[in-house]
């Protein structure tokens, strides 16, 4: 059996192995896999995404059990050090020595450090692997603890240094990105999009620094600022270096393999190096003279490496498509082909907009007939298809100018449609799947959803750039074949939530298993039984004591679960209203069961850290004391936020908090496919953030303005006006109308701000609907409300009244101990979960 | 905590050297979980009663090492029994204890029998 050793576990090292293992003949062979990191290939691409949840495993491209089935001897934290061909072996840090037949190196790269005074001090990291990160997060907890204000900076300006500088405001700490040349993403970006993108990203609060050379990196020890020159210097206590790369070639070099001017293991158009018996991939190859920092050319680099070991004769293409699209700082970026040229290369379109923050330019050639690449920043929504157009030599439509500006009167997209592109159309560059790979998937292979395509064909799982595009695609050959996309919400229901809910009130079922049994197939699962048990409530208003295995956690046991497993209590605090009676008795009662408590983001005050057993007790004090559950664990009313309004406030308007604790009480209990939320204003001046809610009142002279359809958390948008200066009936009226409306049309989980995005017609055809009651529906959403407002009951009042529902609080059902795995630690004068192992 | 990891092995059939009396069958809830204490073990058991068929598993979680599983969702996907974790939906299957949206440890898994009234739980030790 031959040996193939690769050196090298990154993404195109790992890319190799899976498109290796993936053919029959590559079974053939015995391979053998280093890797210097201390774990198994993970998705570099989406580094960032770490900060979010400091999750290594989520990253992997594959797990450990992987390799092992298909028999991949995987030896990480193993730098392979030297080379020697005349044997045919390697040798390993450990001195251990291992022979092959072909050699792959896929080393990639390291960042680039340039040579500055003082770079060796602590607090200056590179950007590159999962241990950089780890580094990076408990330096900068380090200097949070001392300065709440910390500063830190990001050498270099590229698209690294972009993401690098957003990873550090997540972090907490304040960016500051330093770029040599004169703008952002010197080679993406001319320098009018840099100045628009500068101007976005300094509002979000990135610092921007451009044309400074950093002369000297200042501090004792650790690092405390950049020094420029001239006196000029920037304090900031942690630098992050985004200076570019330089290939891992040092084992081309120790074995006289054919290297570039500036590095790189030279290969030709097979992925050979000088030595044909070793190949070269990924960030570490020179092909064409050029290191191509991207994942997609890597990965076709491991296909024609696969293909040439295998003896079929795939060569690497010569022109490398070096499109990027950013991903994660928040702000839309993207260029493609050539981004900017002189005009005897061809002529520009140019679309600025600088209060909208976008800037699109094209370059069309000389004849107007085809597309040679562009820039986008701040909308780059049509960048996949232009990205398309450009790569597929599409014909440009008559007026050019149609493709960033969008197409004048009612003539339809310019763009046509997906379904217009060529078969050969690689669709996702990422692993090269085109677009006959995905209509194929669907017509032939019968694969009908996005996901099933995806798995079968693998298209979307790199960067997920193409996503869109594969829906389309999906869609647009689903119809071909006569079919619609069917919204199924998951593999035992053939329906939408809407469709469900239809079912389930024309029917009169209200049992979860019925409706399983009548409609559906299997035996269901944690996506459909929540959704169901939503619908159940918004139709019988039925608490979630009664069918409490088929509801979400949270609902189950009428409580939020913490990260330790205890749970949080949140009476409700109408409008944000409390007296100090009321004060005094949640005082008491956390006291008593040394909860943590906190005034929370919706004016109220939530106790953590009760254990499951002690919830009946601590809701029965509660109850006690007059208050109701809050219903901060449902999918369902939250709080109605109000400001103190005309009874105290000297500009207020109306009296904001009556009408909050007045409609705060109107809608509790009612659940719905998301939480909602509201918030009641008494001027324009708005303290209240009822723009920033599901639905909003806002008094102004002559009456109350409505808004719907507002968000704060991840997509925060500003809610629409739906009526202008009514009376309180009349916006009650409204926003009945309206809130049973998405309750009975929307998707689960879909908040009430996305859902009027994809409402066609948008706000106008909503104000239709319940101002004009265009469907003739406004009595039926009257009454369905009024029914749902009069069979209010507070749900904890049930499950501590009755004895059945009680038993179930309790950790072991054969023993009255509590969970001896809890534990808590001090924090402040309070106390907080221990940390996760 | 990682080693706590190590008290739970998968326990097949023909392993059992105990049968536990755990709780009668009232105690559990229809078409869903709690949790029962043996020596130092924290086992989740499922009653599955639309099937009619019983599982069990370690209480812990191997994401963020949490006694919670008895708590979460039970399910199936492609007639695969599952657990959800209440706290991150990271979901295990049932029958073989194989995390199955991603690539944690397997769980560890346990032989369940009703007898008369009473769930049984098989152990090793
Ligand atoms: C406690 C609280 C934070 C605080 O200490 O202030 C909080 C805590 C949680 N929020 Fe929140 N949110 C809290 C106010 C908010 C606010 C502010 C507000 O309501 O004015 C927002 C933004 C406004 C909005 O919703 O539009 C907010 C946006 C979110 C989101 C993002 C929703 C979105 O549409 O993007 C989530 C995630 C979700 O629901 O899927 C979330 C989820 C959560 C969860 C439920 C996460 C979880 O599943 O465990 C947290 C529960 C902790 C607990 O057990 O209590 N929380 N959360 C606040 C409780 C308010 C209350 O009294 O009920
Ligand atoms: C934060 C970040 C964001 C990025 N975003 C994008 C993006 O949006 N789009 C995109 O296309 N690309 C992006 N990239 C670039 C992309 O990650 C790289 O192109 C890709 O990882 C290159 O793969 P590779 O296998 O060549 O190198 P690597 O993934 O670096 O793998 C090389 C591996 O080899 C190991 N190794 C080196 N020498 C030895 C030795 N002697 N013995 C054993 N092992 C060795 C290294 O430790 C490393 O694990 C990003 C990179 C980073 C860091
Ligand atoms: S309380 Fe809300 S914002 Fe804070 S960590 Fe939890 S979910 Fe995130
Ligand atoms: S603790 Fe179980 S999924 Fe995170």
């Amino acid at each position: 059996m031959k040996t193939i050793i690769v050196v090298g576990n990154g993404m195109v090292g790992y890319k190799f192995c899976e498109k290796l293992v993936s053919r029959e003949a590559g079974k053939q062979f015995k391979l053998l896999v280093f890797g210097e990191e201390p774990r198994a290939a993970y998705d570099r691409v989406h580094l960032s995404e770490f900060f979010e949840n400091q999750d290594a495993k989520a990253l992997e491209l594959a797990p450990m059990a992987w390799y092992t089935q298909n028999n991949i001897e995987l030896i990480v934290n193993e730098r392979v050090t030297d080379i020697h061909r005349s044997k045919k072996s390697i040798t390993t840090a450990s001195d251990k020595e291992f022979f092959y037949d072909h050699l792959v190196l896929a080393t990639g790269s390291a960042p680039f450090v340039p040579p500055i005074n003082g770079i060796e001090k602590e607090g200056v990291f590179v950007y590159r692997t999962i241990e950089d990160l780890e580094a990076m997060l408990s330096y900068a907890e380090k200097i949070k603890q001392t300065n709440k204000q910390g500063k830190a900076a990001i050498l270099g300006g590229g698209l690294l240094g972009l993401e690098a500088g957003k990873a550090v405001m997540d972090m907490g700490l304040e960016p500051h990105v330093v770029e040599y040349a004169p703008k952002l993403m010197p080679r993406q970006l001319d320098s009018r999009s840099s100045n628009v993108l500068k101007l976005t990203l300094e509002s979000t609060g990135m610092h921007i620094h451009l044309g400074k050379a950093t002369n000297k990196i200042l501090g004792n020890g650790s690092i405390t600022g950049l020094d420029f020159g001239e006196d000029d210097t920037l304090n900031v206590e942690m630098l992050v270096i985004s200076a570019g790369i330089r290939p891992r070639d040092e084992l081309g070099k120790t074995c006289n393999l054919k290297m570039g001017v500036r590095g790189g293991i030279v290969v030709d158009d097979k992925m050979q190096t000088s030595d044909p018996n070793i190949y070269a991939i990924g960030e570490v190859a020179l092909y064409n003279q050029m290191i191509y920092g991207l994942v997609a050319p890597g990965y076709e680099m491991a296909e024609v490496a696969v293909n040439q070991i295998l003896q079929k004769e795939v060569l690497m293409q010569k022109n490398i498509d070096m499109s990027t699209k950013l991903k994660l700082i928040g702000v839309d970026v993207a260029s493609f082909g050539t981004p900017y040229m002189p005009a005897d290369k061809g002529l520009s379109i140019i679309y600025e907009n600088k209060t909208k923050g976008v800037y699109k330019r094209i370059n069309v050639s000389h004849d107007g007939k085809t597309l040679l690449g562009g820039i986008m920043v701040g909308d780059a929504e049509d960048y996949s298809i232009l990205h398309q157009m450009y790569l597929n030599h599409i014909p440009l439509p008559e007026n050019a100018e149609e493709l960033i500006v969008g197409a004048r009167g009612d003539g339809g997209s310019p763009f046509g449609s997906a379904m217009d592109l060529p078969d050969e159309a690689v669709i996702c560059s990422c692993e090269g799947v085109t677009k006959g790979a995905v209509c194929c998937s669907v017509l032939e292979d019968g694969n009908e959803t996005v996901k099933a395509v995806a798995k079968a064909t693998k298209a979307t799982s790199g960067c997920g750039g193409c996503k869109p595009m594969v829906a389309d695609l999906v869609k647009e050959s689903l119809k071909t074949l006569g079919k619609t996309v069917k919204e199924r919400i998951c593999e035992h229901f053939d329906f939408s939530r809407q469709e469900l809910f239809d079912i389930v009130k024309l029917r009169d079922i209200n049992d979860y298993y019925e409706l399983l049994d009548e409609v559906g197939t299997g035996h269901g699962c944690e996506v459909c039984k929540p959704a169901v048990a939503a619908i159940f409530a918004s139709i019988h208003n039925e608490t979630a004591n009664r069918q409490e295995t088929i509801q979400d956690t949270n609902d189950r046991f009428l409580a939020n679960i913490q990260r330790n497993g205890t749970y949080s209590v949140v009476p409700r605090v109408a409008g944000g209203e409390i007296t100090p009676k009321q004060l005094i008795a949640i005082g008491n009662i956390a006291q008593k069961y040394d909860l943590y408590t906190k005034i929370t983001g919706g004016q109220r005050i939530d106790m953590f850290g009760a254990k499951l057993h002690e919830l009946p007790l601590i809701w029965e004090e509660l109850i006690k004391e007059g208050f109701e559950t809050g219903q901060a664990y449902g999918k369902s009313l939250r709080t109605v936020k109000s400001c103190v309004g005309s009874t105290w406030c000297r500009y207020g308007m109306d009296e904001s908090v009556s009408f909050a604790v007045a409609i705060e009480n109107r809608y509790k209990g009612i659940r719905s496919p998301h939480k909602f939320k509201g918030g009641v204003s008494g001027c324009i001046r708005e303290c209240a953030e009822a723009r920033g809610k599901d639905f909003g009142f806002i008094a102004v002279e002559g009456g109350w303005n409505v808004y719907v359809g507002g968000n704060g958390g991840a997509s925060p948008k500003h809610a629409e006006l739906l009526a202008e200066k009514v009376d309180k009936a009349t916006a009650i009226k409204y926003v009945d109308r309206f809130i049973m409306y998405y309750i009975k049309t929307a998707k689960p989980l879909q908040r009430t701000a996305p859902w009027l995005e994809k409402l066609e017609g948008g706000i106008t055809y909503l104000q239709n609907v319940v101002i004009n009651d265009s469907l003739g529906i406004a009595d039926e959403l009257d009454q369905e409300m009024q029914a749902l407002v009069d069979s209010y009951k507070c749900e904890w009042k049930e499950a501590v009244e009755t004895p059945e529902i009680r038993e179930r609080y309790t950790h072991f059902v054969n023993s009255d101990e509590t969970d001896g795995n809890i534990e808590f630690v001090a924090l402040r004068e309070q106390k907080m979960p221990r940390e996760w192992a | 905590m990682i080693s706590s990891l190590k008290t739970y092995k998968t326990v097949t059939p023909d392993q059992v050297k105990v049968w536990f009396n755990a709780a009668p069958v009232s105690k559990f809830p229809k078409n869903g979980g709690a949790c029962i204490k043996y020596k130092d073990k924290q086992i989740a058991v499922f009653n599955f009663t639309r099937e009619g068929r019983w599982y069990a598993c370690q209480n812990l979680c191997p994401h963020k090492m949490e006694m919670v599983l008895s708590r979460g969702m039970i399910g199936e996907e492609n007639m695969e029994p599952k657990v959800a974790c209440p706290l991150h939906k990271n979901t295990f299957s049932l029958e073989n204890g194989k995390h199955l949206n991603g690539g944690l440890e397997a769980i560890a898994t346990y032989p369940v029998k009703v007898e008369g009234d009473i769930v049984y739980v098989g152990f090793s030790e």
